[in-house]
């Protein structure tokens, strides 16, 4: 895939809950290799955005288009597109039932048709790149919560995405672990991985973002490249915004 | 003593009357068993088309229809008594001489169980937190994988203890089996006491034999529940 091709062309996406309008005609695109850090106050609506984009929230208007398909039409195969596009939660969501070699494990072998050997070695590979390999037949209630993190980041890699979508993955983290998970999303950021990402950490989207969104009232109020967001904001929403996060 | 001897030789020993009472430790144990796997079956189709509208997930009207029949189905049934089922089911819908009783038992107490194992099994799948949905779906799952992968696994060790519960239940409703004149324990002990005049003897080994069948029962049930705690969680 050639470089800065658009993953995502979002237009006028909208979504509603009863008379609730959370997205308002939201427009924008992602491109091959950017970390868009998507910020805002809570009940911006940033969440709901980033879960429209594999359709875990589905959008009431607009559409979204995912390497050139509408994922959006009604007659697309969801399923396919979100083997490409990974996600990680706030709360991890890993299965609590299976070991961690089977979390990361279960979607390749029963999605991908790859064999047993084949997608444990490859998950064995992504542990010991998180420095995680010894938890391999561990359950998920015997690691801490930012261990659970990295696994829940490389469970999504498992399925080699396209672009990984990060809900706010450090905010159930106790403080001193939200580092172990940053730097992990960092080194992703280094070799290339497409993210998306909502997060309050600021120093984050300064250092590995390439792109900053500011979402407030269901629309992107501002977006400009790290230097630009924080140095010179020019939304009013956003200067009050950023004076009282930073 | 004596007396208690000559009894038992009355009750269980003379003209083999303990026989009674085997060949219905049997049908009880047929029906219980097949209407056991009868309300599973149909207690997960139900549950399965319950939860996946109360999630909302998916618009079809398909299973608007089916969460519909599903609803009356488990009014209906869960409304009225056992008995009178199994009676109308023999009586009324197979009302055929040549109709397996057995077959009628297990059909009635299938259709009756399903309805409470559904309501268990949808309890068990509401249960589960929906990041466990969402997870299996981000990872490219359909509904029905992350069902049967994700979600069905943690929600059976759930229920587990209610599934036991129910099944308890069961065994001991097939004691109206002698109504459509199926003789299950309770019918063949009440048969020895019609024969010999003697209520005590013949009751209480049927009492006991419930209870003896419901101690094992709970116990195996206890075994697999710890050794289902012991992997994950």
């Amino acid at each position: 895939m050639a470089d800065n091709q658009i993953l995502f062309e979002i237009k006028d996406l909208c979504k509603s809950f009863g008379d609730h309008l959370v997205l308002d005609h939201i427009s924008t695109t992602i491109k091959q290799g950017e970390v868009v850090v998507i910020v805002g106050p809570s009940g911006s609506g940033k969440s709901t955005f980033l879960r429209s984009l594999n359709l875990l929230e589905e959008p009431t208007g607009g559409s979204i288009t995912f390497e050139g398909l509408n994922i959006t039409d009604p007659k697309c195969n969801i399923n396919k597109y979100r083997q490409k596009i990974g996600m990680v939660f706030q709360h991890f969501n890993l299965f609590p039932h299976k070991t961690i070699l089977q979390n990361m494990t279960l979607a390749p072998i029963k999605l991908l048709n790859k064999s047993k050997e084949e997608a444990e070695r490859q998950a064995m590979e992504l542990l010991r790149r998180v420095g995680l390999e010894e938890k391999a037949n561990a359950y998920p209630s015997q690691l801490s919560g930012g261990q659970k993190q990295r696994i829940a980041i490389v469970r999504s890699l498992c399925m080699d995405p396209d672009v990984i979508l990060f809900d706010e993955p450090t905010s159930a983290l106790d403080p001193e672990m939200v580092g172990e998970v940053l730097n992990v999303m960092k080194d992703l950021a280094k070799q290339g991985m497409t993210m998306a990402v909502v997060t309050h950490e600021m120093g984050f989207a300064k250092e590995v973002g390439t792109r900053v969104m500011f979402i407030d009232e269901g629309q992107i109020k501002e977006e400009n490249s790290p230097k630009e967001f924080f140095e010179n904001p020019k939304n009013p929403r956003l200067r009050e915004f950023l004076s009282k996060v930073l | 003593m004596d007396n208690f001897i000559a009894k038992f030789q009355l009750n269980f020993i003379d003209d083999s009357r303990w026989r009674y009472i085997a060949d219905g430790l049997g049908t009880t144990f047929t029906v219980t068993f097949f209407a056991a796997i009868l309300g599973v079956i149909l207690g997960f189709l139900v549950a399965l088309v319950r939860s996946t509208v109360d999630k909302g997930g998916s618009k079809s009207i398909v299973l608007k229809i089916l969460d519909t029949i599903c609803k009356v189905y488990l009014t209906v049934i869960r409304g009225t008594p056992a008995m009178i089922q199994l009676l109308i089911m023999y009586y009324v819908i197979f009302s055929s001489p040549d109709i397996s009783k057995q077959f009628v038992a297990i059909l009635s107490f299938g259709i009756n169980s399903g309805a409470y194992v559904a309501e268990i099994f949808r309890s068990g799948i509401m249960s589960i937190d929906n990041g466990q949905f969402e997870a299996g779906r981000s990872l490219g799952f359909s509904y029905s994988q992350t069902m049967i992968h994700i979600i069905a696994p943690q929600a059976f060790k759930n229920v587990l203890p209610a599934l036991a519960n129910e099944f308890i239940t069961l065994l001991k409703e097939t004691s109206i089996c002698g109504y459509i004149a199926l003789t299950d324990i309770t019918h063949g002990a009440n048969t020895i006491r019609s024969q010999t005049y003697e209520p005590l003897l013949p009751l209480l080994a049927a009492a006991l034999i419930y209870l003896v069948i419901v101690t094992v029962l709970s116990g195996l049930v206890g075994k697999l529940e710890r050794k289902l705690r012991t992997d994950g969680r």
